[in-house]
């Protein structure tokens, strides 16, 4: 389960050994924009060699260079023989992108005997063609792991300004959503930049979750606490999730169809919902959901 | 009304009669912004005065001058607890003939009171005094607040010379030093720059791996079940210590409980935690800035207490032998839990002891906060370039990756497992750093030996070897 990515720069080592301690579910270690040209291959190498010998007690996904930046094939030739949970990739606007990578990475995984489709893609949504796209991204390979929402490039290719109540990606934010869950794959939210500002984020994260949201990244540790929080079920989500199980089981013991929980009709839906919570306590390890 | 005061520091040397092959002493309560010691240094050596031992509680850059007269003969021996980066490369390059010798805060009062290390002249900077020599650091331009340290050479030297930029009518109340200890007063127009005063780092850290530490070192005071109901505790000035007070303020304020004092160097957080009520006292041998300084001046809860008070091993009464908890820092820890604070990675000198020994030494609960990998070196080694303060008065390592306890404290160790602590072995985090890091190459040493550490006992306890002549 990821509820928090944390995007580290890959030229970084201090950040890198330590970007495991910050309580994120997942750290993105970042080959693309946080790192510039001429750091490339050097961050590529440290970002490999933290991969093999960091043993990092959270997830990992590395942000890897676009298709056409030239550097993709050097990227994977380095980062997929160290297994990352997943690789972003970033400005990934159409189905073909996809199979292109797809492509690449089935022969590679080939060439080192990894097992065909062991490397998970996360695509990075920023161009309004990839939000236009979303479904069929979404579907276009048993590698993708979840749709991962980048609104700063995106602003820029709307052109529109990227503000901090974010009306702008509204429609993105929905459509994502709606494509990942159709697709039955994993939603994350764009990062909330004001690192400063932590009811702002709070806010920002709550609508995200609002919406169907996975989770969100972030591009400050300070962030990551309350991201948890959010899209972590609360202690009252859990005690409902399990009383509505309680009821479920009940109604089955006395043979009903039908059972009300506080004066509310329980249906399929709602025990769905309330599995789904009690999994997820289950995976954080919180108290009530045993 | 007779007074003591003399009208040039000149005169004051020549009456008290200092000559060739004498000690003299200093405070550093005017740390870094202290303009004193080498005023009276410039004096003497202006006099012709030579061969002398300065005994100086701790030394900064803006003390390098003396590192001229070491040149040149004025001073042969030196004597203190601490000193900075700037003085410890010329004396780790070997400038004196003599090794330095340094103590702990705690025992370097105690030696001067025994006369173990007796002391014929104390000029003591002090921001107000009377023209009979009553003096304290609460008020005056350059106030410092506590002259904790200050205290035992104004009342074990021969005689003792207080400086001031600040003379108030007599009698000046509320006094640290009184005048039955004084022999001179001298008024220059400025005993030191505010500015350099303060210590730069009373600031909680924003660094994210230190607040995670922070985080932890809390959560383990929490769970070593110390924290209750009359819980004292004393904690370092520098960033990642100061969040582990604040998280641990977080707790006692959520718990309902009342400490009976913090203790050591205090700074503005440690006021608002009295203020908070998570303290009922503050005992204050050293403010660190400008909100401790209003604090001792204005708050009777914040008492001055003077180094022999705070720390003298074997005295009647230390107040860090009742000490709970101490949070502290380390340049390096070996898997003995001995702990460096005096040089770098490169052993040259770049610090010194201070209270750490003394706290250690008397705390129920010595804890080091250290990063496991600081500036490419893992924290942890096999044996510390130098012991500080020894193994056996050190409890706990608290990394970002967990926590290492000392062996001897097999009890200390069930309870943090129950508290559901990450605690691992001290050897475990050693190679988990090394993992990161990889195995240092050791560092080349000059055959010189530079310094004596002395410890609580009197012996030395370590020795530092010069740096290597093409450093």
């Amino acid at each position: 389960m990821i509820r928090s990515m944390l995007f580290l720069p890959g030229n970084t080592p201090n950040m890198l050994i330590n970007g495991d301690v910050l309580g994120a579910d997942a750290v993105i270690l970042d080959l693309e924009d946080a790192v510039s040209p001429d750091e490339k291959d050097a961050a590529r190498i440290l970002v490999r060699n933290a991969l093999s010998r960091m043993g990092f007690g959270c997830q990992t996904v590395v942000r890897v260079n676009s298709l056409d930046s030239g550097l993709l094939d050097g990227d994977l030739e380095e980062i997929v023989p160290q297994r990352p949970t997943a690789l972003m990739l970033p400005k990934t606007s159409s189905r073909e992108d996809i199979l292109e990578t797809d492509r690449r990475l089935t022969a590679l995984e080939a060439r080192l005997g990894l097992p065909t489709g062991s490397a998970r893609l996360i695509p990075l949504l920023e161009t309004a063609a990839g939000i236009e796209n979303a479904y069929a991204i979404a579907l276009a390979s048993p590698r993708i792991l979840g749709l991962f929402l980048g609104a700063e490039d995106l602003s820029a290719d709307l052109r529109c300004k990227r503000t901090k109540e974010g009306r702008e990606i509204d429609y993105a934010r929905h459509r994502i959503v709606m494509a990942a869950r159709a697709a039955g794959v994993e939603a994350f939210d764009t990062p909330f930049t004001d690192v400063n500002d932590d009811e702002g984020l709070l806010a920002d994260a709550q609508y995200a979750k609002s919406l169907g949201f996975t989770g969100k990244a972030s591009i400050s540790p300070r962030h990551v606490e309350g991201i948890n929080r959010v899209f972590s079920p609360t202690p009252a989500e859990i005690a409902y999730a399990r009383e509505v199980l309680a009821v479920i089981e009940e109604a089955k013991r006395q043979g009903k169809g039908a059972i009300s929980l506080h004066g509310k009709m329980v249906d399929a839906p709602i025990v769905n919902r309330a599995r789904q919570t009690l999994d997820a306590a289950r995976a954080l390890g919180l108290s009530g959901g045993e | 009304m007779e007074t003591k005061l003399v009208s040039t520091l000149e005169e004051a040397i020549r009456s008290v009669g200092l000559k060739d092959g004498m000690t003299v002493s200093f405070h550093h309560h005017l740390r870094n912004g202290d303009y004193i010691l080498n005023l009276v240094m410039e004096q003497v050596a202006a006099m012709g005065i030579r061969d002398l031992t300065v005994n100086a509680s701790s030394l900064f850059d803006v003390h390098l001058p003396l590192m001229e007269h070491i040149r040149s003969g004025v001073v042969t021996r030196l004597l203190t607890d601490y000193v900075s980066g700037g003085i410890g490369r010329h004396l780790s390059q070997g400038i004196l003939e003599a090794p330095v010798e340094f103590r702990s805060h705690g025992t370097r009062a105690t030696d001067i009171a025994s006369e173990k290390t007796p002391i014929d002249v104390a000029f003591l900077a002090v921001p107000a005094a009377d023209c009979r020599g009553n003096a304290t650091g609460k008020l005056g331009r350059a106030a410092c607040g506590s002259l904790g340290y200050a205290i035992p050479d104004a009342m074990y030297a021969k005689k003792v010379v207080l400086i001031t930029d600040t003379l108030l009518p007599y009698p000046l109340s509320d006094w640290a030093i009184p005048e039955c200890f004084v022999d001179y007063v001298v008024q220059v127009p400025e005993i030191g720059d505010p500015r350099g005063i303060l210590s730069g780092t009373t600031r909680i850290t924003r660094d994210p791996v230190g607040l995670v530490m922070a985080e932890l070192a809390a959560k383990t005071i929490a769970g070593s079940g110390l924290l209750k109901e009359g819980f004292s505790f004393q904690t370092g000035a520098g960033g990642a210590s100061l969040a582990a007070a604040a998280a641990l303020k977080k707790i006692m304020e959520k718990e309902h409980i009342t400490g009976s004092f913090a203790l050591g160097g205090i700074t503005g957080y440690l006021v608002e935690m009295l203020r908070a009520g998570c303290f009922r006292q503050l005992m204050d041998v050293q403010c660190f800035d400008l909100d401790a300084v209003a604090s001792i001046r204005d708050d009777p809860r914040h008492r001055e207490i003077s180094a022999i008070h705070y720390a003298g091993p074997g005295t009647r009464g230390a107040v860090v032998d009742s000490l709970d908890v101490v949070i502290l820092g380390a340049t390096e820890i070996d898997t003995n839990f001995n702990v460096n604070v005096h040089t770098d990675s490169s052993g040259c000198l770049m610090g010194g002891s201070g209270g750490h020994t003394d706290a250690a030494a008397g705390a129920k609960l010595t804890m080091i906060i250290a990063p496991l990998v600081r500036a490419r070196l893992p924290i942890v080694t096999d044996r510390v370039t130098c012991i500080s303060t020894p193994g056996d008065t050190v409890d706990v390592l608290v990394t970002q990756r967990g926590i290492a306890v000392n062996p001897r404290r097999p009890e200390l160790r069930q309870r943090l497992l129950e508290a559901g602590l990450p605690v691992t072995d001290i050897e475990a985090l050693k190679k988990r750093a090394e993992a990161i890091a990889g195995i240092p190459r050791p560092v080349p040493r000059g055959d010189r030996v530079v310094a004596e550490v002395l410890g609580r006992d009197g012996r030395v306890q370590d020795q530092i070897l010069s740096l290597p002549s093409d450093f």
